[in-house]
């Protein structure tokens, strides 16, 4: 029989995160001939996630719906986690390196005395054994780990890093509603304030544009969300610019932010701490736009254009039209 | 209230890095409190002031790290605990070290745990759901703001740029994210009293527990840099024309829009 390995798709508003797709894709290089078993969570009808598990290459689905999951408590999914572990006994499980991830695999791995390793970048295999990247350092450097035991493989991986299988939408699997019966939460949600900016998740933006104190006011942002919507990318900010209050600090990229890896990331008026580095520095593209020709962030920048951010992203915007781009 | 913070010491974030023998370089290198375990202390301290109680910091780690544990004292903790683990491990990862602060816990009566939401040095996040978990307490990570009221905790919690209002039932464990509090400065007459506070310290023997009890469960097979950046192209001429090019590049030459 083969290898079975449990993934979570991830609903957020109802829809799936792009990196529960990319968990089945991890799933697949840790082992090519494996059975994906899917599983998604969530309170209503699933039916339309799990067919797109299995059209992103998961060969079997569980669904459990239950109004006690329709937010996210580490309880509650910790739950039905490891009851479909302790039924299906697989021998391994990815999730996504994201709020939920990060929240709910240490909990599984701790209840079952398990090694967890996170927020993988990328997997490799040799000699059967599966090795994973990770960052650590913020970034600053990274190390190459396994599993010592040959127990359940556990890991978490960083949205953006594997690449989804395509979307075929003549895959079929069998997709199962299991019941579970959600109960004794000690943690209750009361309200979610959504305050993210409208569209495309920062964390999985694929190009982001991030503003920083020399964008100089909150109205010097909409030049920067322009661009974004027009490059259908995300608006992301320095420290300095949500200090400053130019943004929320649901923005913020660095050390004590969000950690991005698009393919374009375009600097406006950052200087480049050390900090916002930490949070930025893996991304594939680096444009710079800085009116100091001695920021740091030219360093770290593959293309630069030194000027007054003011004047350059108007003709960015104007040139973007004129070309007709569009995100490829 | 008894409260209790997870205290990690990690390399100053100024810090550059570099590789030697396969481990990270720690020769001369500054270390602090992990920057997140900050908001934890300021939190623990300023719950403590408003309901009374006591503010234990708890680390793992080596003789070292009592630099760490004295500026949580100046910040106003009230008591310490090393948990030295040099002499008895070379290795550890998550289950370690929550499976170490499992025992030490198992005897204490705790209503509130506070520890950052990651470390910035291997930045897994486990430990503090890990030991949740292990003492049967709920937990909630990336908090933003704690009300205590009796036997309840309202909590912000930031939720990759959202907000969740939760209402979990103490004890409880929760992570500290950015946002919560501003960390006061440590004052000379405060570290001044920091020096005659109490710093227990402890080893594996004596929470009866030994090598083979916190065995890691993961192994780090080899540590690298990233792969140095080829310097940029800073583009010239009217801005005009820069633009132009940048997004001639970006389309053809980098492929990305």
């Amino acid at each position: 029989m083969s290898e079975k390995i449990l993934v979570i798709g991830e609903l957020q508003q109802g829809v799936l995160r792009k990196v529960s797709y990319e968990t089945i894709a991890a799933a697949k290089q840790v082992n090519a001939d494996a059975v994906i078993l899917a599983l998604v969570l969530g309170d209503g009808d699933l039916q339309q996630p799990a067919e797109e598990m299995i059209h992103y290459g998961a060969n079997r689905v569980i669904t459990v719906s239950h109004a006690n999951l329709s937010n996210y408590t580490s309880e509650g999914y910790g739950q039905v986690i490891m009851e479909v572990m302790q039924e299906e006994n697989p021998s391994g499980i990815i999730m996504g390196h994201t709020s939920v991830g990060k929240d709910v695999t240490p909990k599984i791995a701790s209840r079952l005395e398990l090694g967890l390793i996170s927020d993988a970048v990328a997997i490799e295999k040799e000699d059967d054994q599966v090795i994973f990247t990770r960052p650590i350092y913020s970034g600053k450097a990274f190390e190459k780990k396994v599993m010592k035991d040959d127990g359940l493989l556990f890991a978490t991986i960083r949205p953006n890093n594997i690449s989804a299988l395509e979307h075929d939408a003549s895959r079929t699997g069998e997709i199962i509603a299991k019941e579970v019966d959600v109960k004794d939460l000690r943690t209750i949600v009361q309200e979610v304030i959504r305050k993210k900016t409208e569209g495309v998740d920062l964390s999985e933006a694929k190009i982001v544009i991030a503003g920083g104190r020399g964008v100089k006011s909150a109205e010097g942002f909409n030049a920067l969300y322009e661009l974004a919507n027009l490059l259908g990318g995300a608006v992301g900010a320095s420290r300095g610019a949500c200090d400053a209050n130019y943004c929320d600090y649901s923005l913020q990229i660095g050390q004590t932010g969000k950690v991005v890896t698009p393919d374009l990331y375009i600097a406006v008026g950052i200087s480049g701490a050390i900090q916002h580095m930490a949070g930025m520095s893996n991304s594939k593209v680096i444009v710079a736009i800085n009116s100091d020709e001695e920021a740091n962030i030219f360093k770290m920048a593959d293309y630069g254009i030194v000027g007054d951010l003011f004047e350059v992203l108007p003709l960015f915007i104007e040139e973007l039209k004129l070309q007709g781009a569009l995100v490829s | 209230m008894n409260i209790y913070v997870l205290l990690k010491k990690t390399f100053d974030t100024e810090e550059s890095i570099s590789v030697s023998g396969g481990r990270i370089d720690e020769s001369g290198a500054e270390f602090i409190i992990n920057p997140y375990d900050e908001y934890a202390v300021e939190e623990a301290i300023q719950q403590r002031d408003k309901h009374g109680g006591t503010v234990t910091v708890v680390t793992i780690g080596d003789e070292d790290s009592e630099k760490q544990l004295r500026t949580a004292l100046a910040m106003g903790a009230d008591d310490a605990v090393l948990i030295d683990t040099s002499d008895d491990l070379d290795e550890g990862d998550q289950f370690t070290t929550a499976k170490i602060l499992e025992k030490f816990f198992e005897d204490k009566e705790v209503d509130l745990i506070l520890a950052g939401n990651v470390a910035i040095d291997e930045a897994s996040g486990q430990v503090g759901p890990r030991l949740a978990e292990r003492l049967n307490m709920p937990f909630i990570t990336t908090i933003v703001k704690l009300d205590i009221e009796g036997e309840v905790a309202k909590i912000e919690k930031d939720v990759e740029g959202d907000l969740e209002k939760i209402e979990v039932s103490l004890p409880v464990l929760v992570t500290c994210q950015q946002g919560l509090n501003e960390p006061r400065y440590t004052s000379l007459p405060g570290i001044m009293k920091a020096k005659k506070k109490p710093l227990e310290q402890l080893e594996l023997d004596d929470l009866d527990l030994d090598e083979d009890d916190v065995e890691a469960k993961t192994a780090t097979i080899s540590i690298f840099l990233p792969p140095k950046k080829q310097a940029g192209r800073i583009l010239a001429g009217e801005t005009g024309e820069q633009v132009k090019e940048l997004v001639s590049l970006l389309s053809n030459e980098a492929k990305v829009i």
